[in-house]
C-alpha cells in the first residue's frame, strides 16, 4: 500500500477519539479472554494485562496520554454511573447487611484507618517524597474520589489514580487467597475486607467470587470513600504532611 | 437499557447538584448511589432491565479503570525514583488492610453470635 495513503490515515484516525476508544475496547476483550483462558487465575488479571499492553503501544506509537485519554475517556465516564449502579447489589443483599451492622461499622473504621496508616507508614520509612505520601492517603478508595481527596491535601491526583488502580489490582490478584488463608469462609466479611482495601477492580474480583461478596464490596466501596473523605485532612494535619 | 442508563446517569447528576448545593465533600456518584438505594427500598421493587443494566455495568467494572490506569505512563520519572517506597506501600499495605479489615469483621461476628447464645 502507499506509505503517504497509510500516513494519512494514522495522521485522520490519531486525531479523532474512536481510535484510542476502540483499542482500549479491543485491549480490554484480548485481556479478559487471556484472563479466562488461563481458568480465572489472579496472576491474568485483565486490568494489569491491559494496562501494561496500552502502555507499551502508546510508548512505541509516540502517543501523549492526552491524546489517548480523548478516545478513553468515554470509558473513564462510566465510572460515575457504575458507582451509582452499585446501589442495586447493595439492595438485593440488605438483609444480611442489616444483619451485620456493628460488624460492618467496626471493620470499616479500623480497615480504613488501616490503609491509610500502613501505606503513608511504609512508604515514609522508605524514603517516599512528601507529595508521593500525600497522594498514597487515598489509595484504597474508588478512582474519581480518591483524585479529589488528593487535590484537596496537596498529592497528586494523576498519581493517585494510577496508585489507586494498581491497588485495586493486588487486591484483585492477592486478596482471595490470603482470605483463604486465613480460612475466612463467610462471603460477606470477604467482600467486605476486599473492597475496603481494594475498591471497585477488587469489587470485580468479589463479583467473581458470588453475588453477596460483590454486594459487601460494593458497600465498602461507598463507605470508605464517605469515611476517607474525612478522614484524609485530619490525618494530614496530625502528621503535619505537607507537600 | 435506555431508561435504566437514564435513571442511573439521572441520579448521578441529582447527586452531583446537591454536592455542589451543599458543599458537602462526598462524590456527587456515591450520593447518586445512595439516592438509587434509597429508592429501591421505598419502591420495594427492582424494575429487570434496571437490574440488567447494573449487572452488566458492574460485570465489567474493571474495563473502566483501564483509561486512568494508562496514566502510569505520565510518572515515569517519579516511578523510577521512588518504586520501592510507593511498591511497598500499594502492595503490602494492601495486603495489611485485607487481613485486618477480614479478622476484624469476623471477630465481631463471633462475639455477637457468642453474646446472642449466652445472653
Amino acid at each position: 500500500m502507499d506509505k503517504n495513503l497509510l500516513t494519512d490515515i494514522w495522521v485522520y484516525l490519531a486525531a479523532s477519539p474512536l481510535l484510542w476508544l476502540s483499542v482500549t475496547l479491543m485491549v480490554y476483550l484480548a485481556g479478559h479472554w487471556l484472563f479466562r483462558r488461563s481458568g480465572g487465575r489472579a496472576w491474568f488479571n485483565p486490568v494489569a494485562l491491559s494496562m501494561a499492553l496500552l502502555t507499551a503501544i502508546l510508548l512505541l506509537t509516540g502517543t501523549p496520554y492526552a491524546v489517548y485519554f480523548q478516545g478513553a475517556q468515554f470509558i473513564h465516564f462510566l465510572l460515575g454511573p457504575a458507582t451509582v449502579a452499585l446501589a442495586v447489589p447493595l439492595y438485593l443483599h440488605w438483609s444480611r447487611v442489616r444483619q451485620l451492622f456493628l460488624p460492618i461499622v467496626i471493620g470499616l473504621l479500623v480497615g480504613s484507618l488501616t490503609a491509610i496508616i500502613s501505606a503513608i507508614g511504609l512508604a515514609w520509612l522508605l524514603g517516599g517524597s512528601p507529595r508521593t505520601l500525600l497522594s498514597l492517603v487515598p489509595k484504597s478508595v474508588t478512582t474519581p474520589v480518591a483524585m479529589g481527596i488528593a487535590e484537596k491535601i496537596g498529592g497528586i491526583p494523576s498519581l493517585t489514580a494510577v496508585i489507586v488502580i494498581l491497588t485495586g489490582v493486588v487486591g484483585a490478584v492477592a486478596a482471595p487467597a490470603l482470605l483463604d488463608i486465613l480460612r475466612i469462609r463467610d462471603d460477606a466479611v470477604k467482600g467486605f475486607a476486599i473492597g475496603v482495601a481494594a475498591h471497585g477492580i477488587g469489587t470485580a474480583r468479589a463479583l467473581q467470587i458470588s453475588s453477596m461478596a460483590g454486594a459487601f464490596a460494593g458497600l465498602a466501596i461507598g463507605l470508605n470513600a464517605l469515611l476517607t473523605v474525612l478522614l484524609a485532612p485530619l490525618i494530614v494535619r496530625l502528621l503535619h504532611l505537607t507537600p | 437499557m435506555i431508561g435504566a442508563l437514564a435513571i442511573l446517569l439521572g441520579l448521578q447528576l441529582l447527586g452531583e447538584v446537591a454536592v455542589q448545593v451543599s458543599g458537602l465533600p462526598i462524590p456527587g456518584p456515591v450520593v447518586g448511589m445512595v439516592l438509587l438505594f434509597i429508592i429501591l427500598r421505598w419502591r420495594e421493587s427492582l424494575p429487570d432491565a434496571l437490574r440488567a443494566t447494573a449487572e452488566t455495568l458492574l460485570s465489567h467494572l474493571s474495563l473502566l479503570f483501564i483509561p486512568a490506569g494508562v496514566g502510569i505512563i505520565q510518572h515515569g520519572t517519579r516511578l523510577a525514583d521512588e518504586w520501592l517506597a510507593l511498591l511497598a506501600a500499594m502492595v503490602l499495605s494492601t495486603l495489611i488492610t485485607v487481613v485486618v479489615t477480614a479478622l476484624v469483621m469476623q471477630w465481631v461476628i463471633r462475639r455477637q453470635r457468642g453474646a446472642h447464645r449466652h445472653g
